[in-house]
């Protein structure tokens, strides 16, 4: 799997969005974008996501181009989006079900390591704002497409919760190893989770710079605190 | 339930006592009982006369559920047809608002004089009353489906018929319910006034001619069976609706919303 950006424009009418974007994401890495909220990053996802059509360039996914071709990649957006009359069960196999198969088994294995067990048959108004990010990421991971993007997926959160919430991805991430493109106007999170970070500038968006993030595997919270990680937050936050 | 078991008694004591008002009324008036009778004259006669009206009920019945049945099925279909075909909604929406500006007082006698005194007239009748409410309650519940799960669930690559069946027809299934509860107050009256047009049996029969006697104690007896009958239907779909609806919530028991 990987997916290539290849300068992508966007404007509408006179407004100038996207500036020939060029990036991609190679098999199992994790990519961030960083830049200031309302730099086109949403306008960028509905692109990539077959939304809406660039006004100009190309993406592909495994050399095929997929340009206003919808349902191509697995999406988990800024608000959990479950299905309110659904069980947790029955929203996370909802991607499944759209393409085409269910595997029910797998879904309750998944639900089970994601710490929700008991909570199968419950609905999501039953549940805390974190839990039901957990249950959307997971509606993600089992989606059968092998690319997921991650709009914000964790600034309603508080502080604490999103801390957790980002350990938690990266030990479901490390296990399962699939790309991923995250979406975050929060440098910290973006180092602390990413292999690779692209900086995206404001009107019209265009990369500004990328940043390769060498800390290991499997990361500790503790990463947070180091002399290290404060000088990439300091270089990175230099450059935006 | 618990909070109905609580403060159902206010309405109770307000009938009751509404009912003390008029018999103590009608007595200290003196009014004969062809203009106004008592309560407790009405009470004796639903009593005494019980075999004589629930001879009427069941064709009263058959007609409101059939009845019903149709229009419900036929606004169901229709608002789905104009959701999912926006042209049909623009050519048609204004004429569905007009079918509902014809006095059903004035369409009744035309239904009579093109289909005869059967079954069909009546029915057409309380059809046209049933749909209109499910078609605009059905229409309002596909038009405010969430923004974000829709662009969630077209990200994921969803049809317009996975779109329809997966998300926007289970939202919209808490307004059909609305649609369905007003529905089944006005075919009561649909399936009553279809009746005085011509009929051989039924509530609204058993109206017209307690009416045309001077019987005022049968008429309100008829009054009460009506609301009766409305009441016991509302109550029937607001059941079905808790057994379909499972995912609202109930007060109180949400321990993360507040």
């Amino acid at each position: 799997m990987s997916l290539e950006i290849h300068d992508i424009s966007k404007s509408f009418e006179d407004n100038h969005v996207l500036s020939n974007i060029n990036f991609s994401v190679k098999d199992g890495e994790f990519v961030s974008l960083l830049g200031p909220s309302g730099s086109g990053k949403s306008t960028l996802f509905s692109i990539i996501g077959g939304m809406s059509q660039p006004s100009g360039g190309s993406i592909y996914l495994d050399r095929e181009k997929i340009n206003g071709k919808r349902g191509s990649i697995s999406y988990m957006p800024q608000s959990s989006s479950l299905f309110p009359w659904r069980t947790i069960l029955d929203n996370v196999v909802l991607g499944q079900e759209i393409a085409g198969k269910v595997d029910k088994e797998k879904a309750l294995e998944m639900i089970e390591r994601a710490g929700l067990k008991g909570y199968e048959n419950s609905y999501p108004r039953q549940l805390s704002g974190g839990m039901k990010q957990r249950v959307s990421f997971i509606r993600s991971l089992l989606s059968p497409q092998s690319l997921i993007l991650l709009d914000e997926p964790f600034s309603a959160l508080d502080e604490f919760t999103r801390t957790k919430m980002q350990k938690w991805l990266l030990s479901i991430w490390e296990e399962h190893k699939r790309s991923i493109l995250f979406i975050t106007h929060n440098i910290e999170e973006a180092i602390f989770l990413s292999d690779r970070i692209i900086i995206l500038s404001n009107k019209p968006a265009t990369v500004k710079k990328e940043f390769i993030i060498p800390f290991d595997r499997p990361r500790d919270v503790n990463l947070l605190l180091s002399e290290e990680f404060l000088t990439w937050k300091k270089k990175i936050y230099e450059e935006m | 339930m618990s909070t109905m078991a609580k403060k159902g008694w206010r309405p109770v004591l307000a009938i009751i006592l509404f009912f003390i008002l008029w018999e103590v009324g009608t007595r200290i008036f003196d009014m004969p009982s062809w203009l106004l009778p008592g309560p407790i004259q009405i009470f004796q006669e639903a009593w005494t006369s019980w075999s004589i009206y629930t001879e009427h009920l069941p064709s009263t019945i058959q007609l409101i559920v059939l009845g019903f049945l149709i229009g419900s099925g036929v606004g169901v279909f229709v608002a789905i047809c104009l959701h999912l075909m926006p042209l049909l909604k623009d050519l048609f929406y204004p004429f569905i608002i007009i079918s509902q500006n014809i006095p059903v007082i004035v369409l009744a006698p035309l239904l009579v004089i093109w289909f005869g005194f059967g079954m069909l007239p009546k029915l057409i009748v309380i059809s046209l009353v049933c749909f209109f409410p499910i078609t605009i309650a059905l229409l309002d519940g596909f038009r405010q489906t969430d923004a974000d799960l829709k662009h969630y669930i077209q990200m994921a690559g969803a049809t317009k018929g996975q779109t329809f069946r997966k998300l926007e027809w289970p939202n919209a299934l808490p307004s059909l319910f609305s649609g369905l509860k007003i529905s089944a107050t006005y075919s009561v009256m649909g399936a009553v006034i279809s009746e005085w047009l011509g009929a051989s049996k039924g509530i609204g029969v058993y109206m017209t001619l307690a009416s045309s006697s001077y019987r005022t104690d049968r008429v309100f007896v008829a009054i009460i069976v009506i609301v009766a009958l409305s009441l016991l239907f509302f109550l029937l779909i607001t059941l079905i609706e808790k057994r379909v609806i499972k995912w609202k919530p109930e007060e109180g028991i949400n321990p993360y919303e507040s």
